[in-house]
């Protein structure tokens, strides 16, 4: 196995644009202020209570309104995950100076992590039992079911010409949609990859999640329920939305004056060969050396983790494990950012580096919201409970794990003008 | 229900769900042209004017509707 990346190629991966739809805003500017106040996206639902849901917490985040925006032609291809998807790619492709007539004469690809689309699954599922006629479930259907409803549909409205492809991996599907996109680019595969994560937000995409008593029952207080590891966590909040990252080589972003952002510098994975949905240890450890390693960096260099801690029992102590195996007393701040969005699943990965480059841009750490006492493991991270300010940071790495044992860890570090 | 009562009714549904001005949709314009639509969303219209009117369009009746008039012929015959 090649130890560097250096080894394979040396070219540099660069970001050039950002675009997010979460529940903590829709702009870049509005998540940076809700991150700085520590805002929660958290709501109750009633309605998943009347379904019959253990837990009716989730996060609440706007529709897009895509009437006169996108053909009626096209809509109804389009569930609500590409939905947010298309409005987050509006906007990172916007800031990455990427335009249709680049895009038609140049291979940009497009690498999104998506894992489900149940929400059109189910509705064509009902039409078809009510109806007993396959035609009455209309034309969408078919597009908006299958899981790589999201690249299909980007890959299309925005006229991209390079690799199209979903990346299903559970919660680190974003994240590894972006460390595949990185290692494409280094090979000098493509120059340029439109990369992400949608996640639905609608009860059927979750509810048998819900049945495996998953989701924190802290009802009375939503704003309260996910706190990532504290001792009082009781599982996690489901979110979603959508989170695009161009990524770019930086020959490429400089030929076309493009801005950069920053840098990936380094992926890392493993997969656990263990249970399905008890993390373990191991396999998230060898995640972040490999990342460490193949960044050529050490671990004082990293400024910040942003951990994938999802406000789980297990989840979070074996996290917290990982992360103090890694670094010992050599230990960087630690937050998830969960605690104000909740888990946001296939979108996490992307979004939680969007997520800590506003905060490394702008020179801040989000408080890990509700975390008051930590337990046995996670009191040894160095988690902060209030906003850190004035805290200047230039690397950061990215942990997201999920279902199946499949482990992503991205390092990002910062590039300044 | 009267011809008259379920054109103006169709108009209405198909103006709505295909986002087309209702004075576009005339008897003797071409259903697809008019409508901007492909063999897809030809499916929809068909699941729309069964839902709508209890009608269904088989598949082989459909390249013999061409225009408007053809469908509110098709339509009102087998209601």
């Amino acid at each position: 196995m090649l130890k560097n990346m250096d080894e394979i190629n040396h070219r540099r991966v660069v970001i050039t644009g950002m675009g997010i739809w979460s529940c903590l805003g829709t702009s870049l500017e509005e998540v940076k202020e809700s991150l700085f106040n520590g805002k929660s996206g958290i709501v109750f639902d009633p309605v998943r209570k009347e379904m019959g849901f253990e837990s009716g917490l989730t996060a609440l985040l706007k529709k897009p309104e895509l009437k006169g925006v996108v053909d009626r032609a096209h809509r109804v291809f389009m569930p609500e995950e590409a939905q947010y998807a298309y409005m987050a790619t509006v906007d990172a492709l916007k800031m990455a100076g990427l335009d249709t007539e680049y895009m038609e004469s140049h291979d940009v690809g497009l690498l999104y992590g998506n894992d489900s689309s149940a929400d059109a699954v189910v509705k064509s599922v009902d039409t078809m039992r009510e109806k007993k006629n396959t035609r009455m479930v209309g034309s969408g259907a078919i597009f908006q079911s299958m899981n790589s409803t999201v690249t299909m549909n980007l890959g299309c409205l925005f006229k991209l010409r390079g690799i199209n492809m979903t990346v299903s991996a559970a919660c680190a599907s974003g994240s590894h949609a972006i460390g595949l996109g990185a290692l494409l680019i280094k090979w000098g595969l493509q120059d340029c990859i439109v990369c992400g994560g949608a996640q639905e937000v609608n009860p059927f995409s979750i509810g048998s999640f819900d049945g495996i008593g998953a989701f924190s029952k802290r009802e009375s207080d939503p704003e309260k329920a996910s706190r990532p590891f504290d001792i009082g966590r009781d599982g996690l909040v489901p979110g979603g939305g959508a989170a695009t990252v161009v990524i770019e080589s930086y020959e490429s972003a400089v030929k076309r004056g493009a801005p950069i952002i920053a840098e990936v510098l380094g992926y890392g994975f493993s997969s656990n060969g263990d249970h399905i949905s008890s993390p373990n240890v191991d396999g998230p450890r060898k995640s972040l050396l490999m990342a460490l390693e193949q960044s050529g960096v050490s671990k004082e260099q990293i400024g910040y983790i942003n951990a994938h801690a999802t406000s789980t029992s297990v989840g979070d102590t074996n996290e917290a494990k990982a992360i103090y195996a890694v670094f010992g007393d050599q230990m960087p701040p630690v937050t998830s950012t969960k605690g104000q969005t909740g888990h946001e699943m296939w979108m996490a990965g992307a979004s939680e580096v969007i997520y800590s480059i506003l905060m490394m841009k702008n020179r801040f750490i989000a408080p890990n919201l509700n975390f008051e006492r930590g337990d046995e493991d996670t009191c040894k991270l160095n988690i902060p409970a209030k906003r850190i300010d004035n805290y200047d940071f230039d690397m950061f790495l990215s942990n997201s794990f999920g279902f199946g044992g499949t482990n992503s860890t991205l390092i990002i570090k910062d590039v300044r003008g | 229900m009267e011809k008259d009562e379920m054109i103006k009714k169709m108009v209405a549904i198909l103006a709505d769900e295909f986002e087309v001005e209702a004075e576009v949709i005339q008897p003797e314009a071409n259903i697809k042209e008019t409508m901007h639509l492909d063999s897809l969303s030809l499916v929809d219209m068909v699941g729309l004017v069964n839902e709508e009117f209890g009608v269904e369009i088989k598949t082989p009746d459909l390249p013999t509707i061409k225009t408007f008039a053809d469908l509110y012929d098709y339509v009102f015959t087998r209601m």
